[in-house]
């Protein structure tokens, strides 16, 4: 939809320094933009949460644009498989904080922006206070609970959330303003299971999608700062980089939505580890555990153990794991006969946490043998016990 | 025969594929097809009293069939059903 308001309303325009309108002049030389724009640029304030893979565009963007102040939350550290696609990060700033090592290559691509750090995970105990302050929220986040919060945090301060995300090749974009249109719990009302959907970090991501969903963000919060452009406000942007194909849907806002709809019934936030299953059951039994070492003993020990790896194909050929049965996740279920109850076994993938949804799976299907997960994965098995093997 | 576009979040249950085609009269039969053609997927798209599950969204052309009528929506012979489940990558 076309959204003609701006959202920094005329008066809070700054005017420009005859440095800046030389740096802008291309943006001035656009009658779509010129000084009116590039002076709300200047007042405004973005916060990007997460300095990732699309925060990283986000940032550089809206910082070359010249968007005044940038707030960036990141409680993370960079590391070495980060800069595959988080190219506001560099190789010398591996174990530096994120937001460090973001508010520094902002500084030097812009000094005239204000960078404000937030060196912490965003909760529903401070979300309100840090968001409160903003005019746009961009949301890069890499997890449910964090896009559900972001999201009721936006709905309820009325502010609009420009939202991306991505999985292995396919990204998703749309602008939830839930005063324009529809929110993000419109689209969709609860999270997939755990476990369901894998993270980047077990499932992968092709480096330049978060690139093009980041910088596809970025021109949408500048045209909500400039004003008078059409907005993915009631819109969902769809990309496939694989197959090079993009696609427009519709999303409506729902009556029914229990944070923007008709009648409300959530007020303020909530409990988003809950809300998306990940608190485990009261009464649940834990998994039983096999550190790396652990499992070593009793390999050495000659313990009859049946050790399967849950993992897929292409992912067992990055680091196999000796003597182990594939079965891949998917499959565990139906496969249960092929597990004998009077055999210890033992589940890993790569980190330790897919695994522990294979005994589950396991357990639901009326499986009764004794299960261990080995703990943090062939990740750790190479860190712990055979440093031949490559962490991935 | 109708399409039915997978995304990548489910391609794991469908050998990679990220297109079936698909004999359907109603949006509901098209995502039936899949669950059958791959019953691996079954759970992932269902819950356990036969609902889609809510992080699903279902759109026939670029209408999400909760505007419609729902898995009851009909759908044309050459129609493109796209399933589009919540994703959440972005930082790590």
């Amino acid at each position: 939809m076309i959204f003609p308001e701006s959202v920094i309303p005329d008066e809070r325009a700054e005017s420009l320094t005859n440095d800046e309108i030389s740096r802008y002049s291309r943006h001035l030389l656009l009658p779509e933009i010129g000084i009116g724009g590039q002076e709300k640029l200047k007042a405004a304030k973005v916060l990007i949460v997460g300095t990732g893979g699309l925060g990283a565009p986000l940032a550089l963007y809206l910082a070359a644009a010249g968007v005044g102040t940038l707030g960036i939350v990141d409680f993370d550290f960079v590391e070495a498989s980060n800069l595959q696609r988080q190219i506001i990060h560099s190789t010398r700033d591996i174990d530096r904080p994120k937001v460090a090592s973001a508010r520094d290559r902002i500084r030097g691509l812009n000094p005239g922006v204000k960078v404000v750090e937030y060196n912490t995970t965003l909760t529903s105990a401070n979300a309100l206070d840090i968001i409160r302050g903003y005019d746009i929220v961009a949301d890069g986040t890499d997890n449910y609970q964090t896009r559900y919060l972001v999201n009721d945090a936006c709905v309820l301060l009325g502010k609009p959330n420009v939202y991306g995300s991505i999985y292995q090749f396919e990204g998703q974009a749309s602008v939830f303003y839930a005063k324009e249109g529809p929110c993000y719990r419109c689209l969709y009302p609860a999270p997939p299971p755990p476990g369901l959907v894998p993270s980047c970090a077990e499932g992968g991501v092709m480096g330049v999608l978060p690139g093009i969903i980041g910088t596809i963000q970025a021109a949408e919060v500048l045209k909500l700062i400039v004003g008078g452009a059409g907005s993915l406000i009631g819109r969902l942007l769809l990309f496939d980089a694989w197959n090079m194909k993009f696609r427009e849907l519709k999303i409506d806002k729902e009556e029914n939505c229990p944070v923007c709809g008709k009648h409300p019934t959530i007020h303020e936030l909530i409990d988003y580890e809950q809300f998306c299953g990940l608190n485990p059951p009261a009464g649940e039994t834990p998994v039983s555990t096999l550190t790396p070492l652990e499992l070593k003993a009793r390999i050495d020990a000659g313990d009859k153990l049946r050790i399967v790896d849950i993992r897929e194909g292409h992912e067992r050929a990055i680091a196999k794991f000796a003597n182990s049965v594939a079965i891949p996740l998917g499959q565990i279920a139906r496969r249960i006969d092929e597990f004998d109850p009077a055999t210890d076994t033992v589940f890993l993938c790569k980190i330790g946490k897919r695994s522990i949804y294979a005994i589950r799976a396991l357990e639901k299907a009326g499986y009764t043998g004794r299960m261990f997960n080995l703990q943090d994965g062939v990740n750790g098995w190479a860190r712990d016990v055979d440093a031949s093997l490559p962490q991935y | 025969m109708a399409s039915l576009l997978i995304p990548t979040a489910l391609r794991a249950f469908t050998d990679r594929k990220s297109e079936i085609e698909v004999a359907a009269r109603t949006a509901g039969e098209a995502v039936a097809a899949l669950a059958e053609a791959y019953p691996d997927i079954k759970q992932h798209l269902y819950e356990d009293g036969g609902a889609l599950r809510s992080f699903i969204n279902v759109f026939v052309g670029e209408t999400n069939i909760k505007s419609l009528n729902g898995l009851d929506t009909p759908i044309d012979a050459d129609a493109t059903v796209v399933l589009v489940p919540a994703i959440a990558g972005g930082v790590r």
